[in-house]
């Protein structure tokens, strides 16, 4: 277990903070969608059902609290999608944010692309903490002055004033997807990013939001004949020109945008074949991939579908080199869990800084991480019980049948109502995120 | 954990058809599971939020499952049955005729509820907004693909040579992707007028060229258009207002 008690490199992890409504009632709205750091790790995003984004940073650590990181608190707060409309269609088009991706800081301001269902929009997010003073014409409050009760002139100042986080919208990139976005990701060349729905890929550049160029479609001409989607895509860390999507039948395949405009043949496929034993009629369902994650190398890149995740080398195809099983004690629950929709539950998963781990969410608010060198897993449960910040996390085991043992908890007493779907690792240190229904969990390792 | 109680006169009606058909597994639990999965399957294409599109994900790897179980059942042979037909067109016939009844967002291009089989009625019903008369039709069409002496089987339906298990989905599919018409002709020809005749509902003659395969099955086409009269009026609002919108455009 990688919280074994003085165990060498084993990271034990201790809660740091908690963010959001106490009572077990939750609002829909409330709903966390989404949750990503950016590229420094200073900041941390989340986007809820309600549309909004809510930005967390974290402050600077403190020289004499050496035990732990400086904490995250919220540093801007804006409503990002309202509902919708479709008229021709008479649907709602739900203002819940799906995805959110920071793009690197170039200036002072921050910059990140957030998106629900149907519509990306560039933010900018930038501080204010100063304000001019000392006008000639106009009074403090703004009020003009006449001007002919000036008798001297002055050279306005900047003075401090009480910060202020402005968030503002600066591109809209709307009307390209006809199905529901289900990723966004920012290119390497940092001009571009692609935005992928069900059936179609799109090529945006940030600067232009009248135009988006099509480079995946995998709509049938009959849609009688649909049987595959695409449920997730990324762009490679750096090739700006290769990227991957994911398909509802567990298949990978990785592009190149030099080979052709449209990429509809692709240039890898990444499958593994089915274990005949293992068959059953969910075998498809399981297999479905839910997310896909470049490793931050570029030489893996990871998948998590219904009970586990995938490590694939991408000068391999045939299949994974590393496969981790998230919980496979529900193999044999895929009936109900079919009956009651959790099978159709997107974790997502996602790399430590060095590649060395990886996370990712389970049922019953557990969290499982793999360390890819030692091969040993853990698993975590993100409660209020454990709010002790400093103490170290105890680890949870379920038990998939028979004896259960004392501090292990059955199978058919998980809570599939509580369900981590959304996970983030700081990009640097060994801080991560962790969402719950409606709340966020901080959790940093023990610094001695 | 979760194990929803079905309801036993469904089970009941499977048990007694298991031992006199031939050619099928030894376990008939399986076979049991395996036809829960399926009207389980079918029931969850047939829920559509009323408002959101429903998840095209979700609904396309259900509808492989249906899939897979229709192609499975026609390789045990489990679809043998009182039919005049063809084995492979009577594997596939059972499963157009009880889709049929679970097809309704053919006509109703706002995906709104329909019954569903009785056995996950009392489930649904919650959901569902539904006439009592409705319910009652629906219970008494889907108690007859239960019922494999029924005399209905023995229809003679030229049209559903043509219709297969294929085309159901297909039709589920198409109003997945219908409710973004490409064009105007597109939208109008969702809305059939004789829908929203109630002498034309309660008669299950429906004309709408889609549905020209159901034809011959047309004492159980009558639940299909499970619009009550106030799902009535609603569309023709909502048609109202599209002609409204496009007029002022």
């Amino acid at each position: 277990m990688l919280a074994r008690a003085g165990g060498g490199n084993d990271i034990q992890w201790c809660f740091s903070q908690v963010k959001g409504a106490v009572d077990d009632d939750v609002a829909e709205a409330d709903i966390i969608s989404t949750v990503e750091f950016n590229h420094s790790g200073e900041l941390l995003a989340t986007g809820d059902k309600g549309g909004r984004v809510v930005i967390f940073q974290q402050e600077q650590e403190n020289k004499t609290q050496s035990h732990s990181r400086g904490e995250y608190n919220v540093y801007s707060t804006f409503q990002s999608h309202e509902p919708e409309f479709d008229y021709l269609k008479s649907l709602e088009i739900e203002e819940k944010i799906n995805k959110i991706r920071w793009l690197p800081q170039k200036n002072a301001a921050q910059f990140l692309l957030s998106t629900n269902d149907k519509t990306i929009k560039l933010w900018k997010i930038s501080e204010r903490d100063k304000r001019p003073e000392g006008y000639n014409l106009k009074e403090e409050d703004g009020r003009y002055r006449d001007p002919t009760t000036v008798t001297t002139l002055r050279v306005p100042v900047f003075r401090p004033m009480d910060l202020m986080v402005e968030a503002s919208p600066r591109r809209i990139f709307a009307n390209a997807h006809t199905y529901h976005i289900n990723s966004i990701s920012i290119n390497s060349d940092y001009e571009t990013y692609l935005s992928a729905d069900d059936l179609r890929i799109n090529l945006w550049h940030l600067e232009i939001t009248d135009r988006s160029f099509n480079i995946v479609d995998i709509k049938p001409a009959n849609m009688e004949e649909l049987t595959e989607v695409i449920t997730a895509a990324e762009f490679h860390p750096n090739s700006c020109n290769t990227f991957v999507y994911s398909s509802s039948k567990g298949t990978i395949r990785l592009c190149d945008m030099r080979a052709s405009a449209l990429c509809d043949r692709h240039s890898k496929l990444f499958e593994e074949p089915e274990d005949p034993s293992n068959r059953s009629f969910f075998s498809e369902i399981i297999s479905s991939i839910s997310d896909v994650k470049f490793s931050h190398s570029g030489r893996y890149m990871m998948t998590r579908d219904y009970l586990s995740v995938k490590i694939w080398d991408l000068n391999m195809e045939n299949r994974p080199v590393e496969t981790y099983q998230v919980h496979e004690y529900l193999r044999s629950k895929l009936c109900s869990l079919y009956e009651n929709d959790c099978i159709f539950d997107k974790f997502e998963c996602c790399w430590n800084g060095s590649d060395s781990i990886v996370m990712t969410g389970s049922y019953n608010n557990f969290f499982r991480m793999f360390d890819r060198n030692t091969k040993r897993d853990i698993t975590l449960e993100a409660s209020r019980e454990n709010n002790k910040p400093r103490t170290v996390l105890k680890p949870r085991k379920v038990c998939a049948s028979g004896k259960r043992k004392k501090d292990e908890i059955s199978v058919d007493s998980l809570d599939f109502n509580k369900k981590i779907l959304h996970t983030a690792w700081h990009p640097k240190e060994n801080i991560i995120a962790v969402a719950t229904t409606n709340n966020l969990y901080i959790f940093q390792d023990k610094m001695n | 954990m979760f194990v929803r109680g079905l309801k036993r006169k469904c089970f009941d009606g499977e048990e007694d058809i298991e031992g006199t058909l031939a050619g099928i597994k030894a376990i008939p639990s399986y076979n049991l599971q395996r036809q829960s999965l399926l009207d389980m399957s079918l029931v969850k294409l047939q829920l559509c939020h009323m408002l959101v599109e429903p998840n095209l994900c979700r609904s396309v790897l259900i509808a492989n499952t249906v899939r897979q179980i229709q192609e499975e059942m026609t390789q045990d042979g489990t679809w043998q049955m009182i039919n005049t037909q063809s084995t492979g067109q009577a594997s596939l016939d059972r499963l157009v005729s009880t889709d049929i009844l679970c097809r309704s967002s053919r006509e109703q291009a706002e995906g709104k509820h329909v019954p569903g089989y009785t056995t996950f009625n009392k489930d649904f019903e919650g959901d569902q907004a539904q006439d009592s008369s409705e319910t009652m039709s629906a219970a008494s069409s889907v108690q007859v693909p239960r019922n494999l002496q029924s005399n209905v089987w023995e229809m003679e339906n030229p049209q559903e040579n043509k219709g297969n298990f294929q085309k159901s989905l297909d039709q589920i599919f198409e109003t997945l992707e219908n409710k973004s018409p490409n064009s105007v002709e597109d939208l109008f020809s969702e809305v059939d007028n004789s829908y929203y005749d109630l002498d034309t509902m309660l008669t299950g003659m429906m004309s709408n060229s889609k549905m020209g395969h159901c034809d011959g099955l047309e004492t159980f086409s009558s639940p299909t258009p499970t619009a009550s009269n106030s799902n009535c009026k609603s569309d023709l609002n909502e048609l109202d207002h599209i002609v409204e919108i496009l007029v002022e455009s």
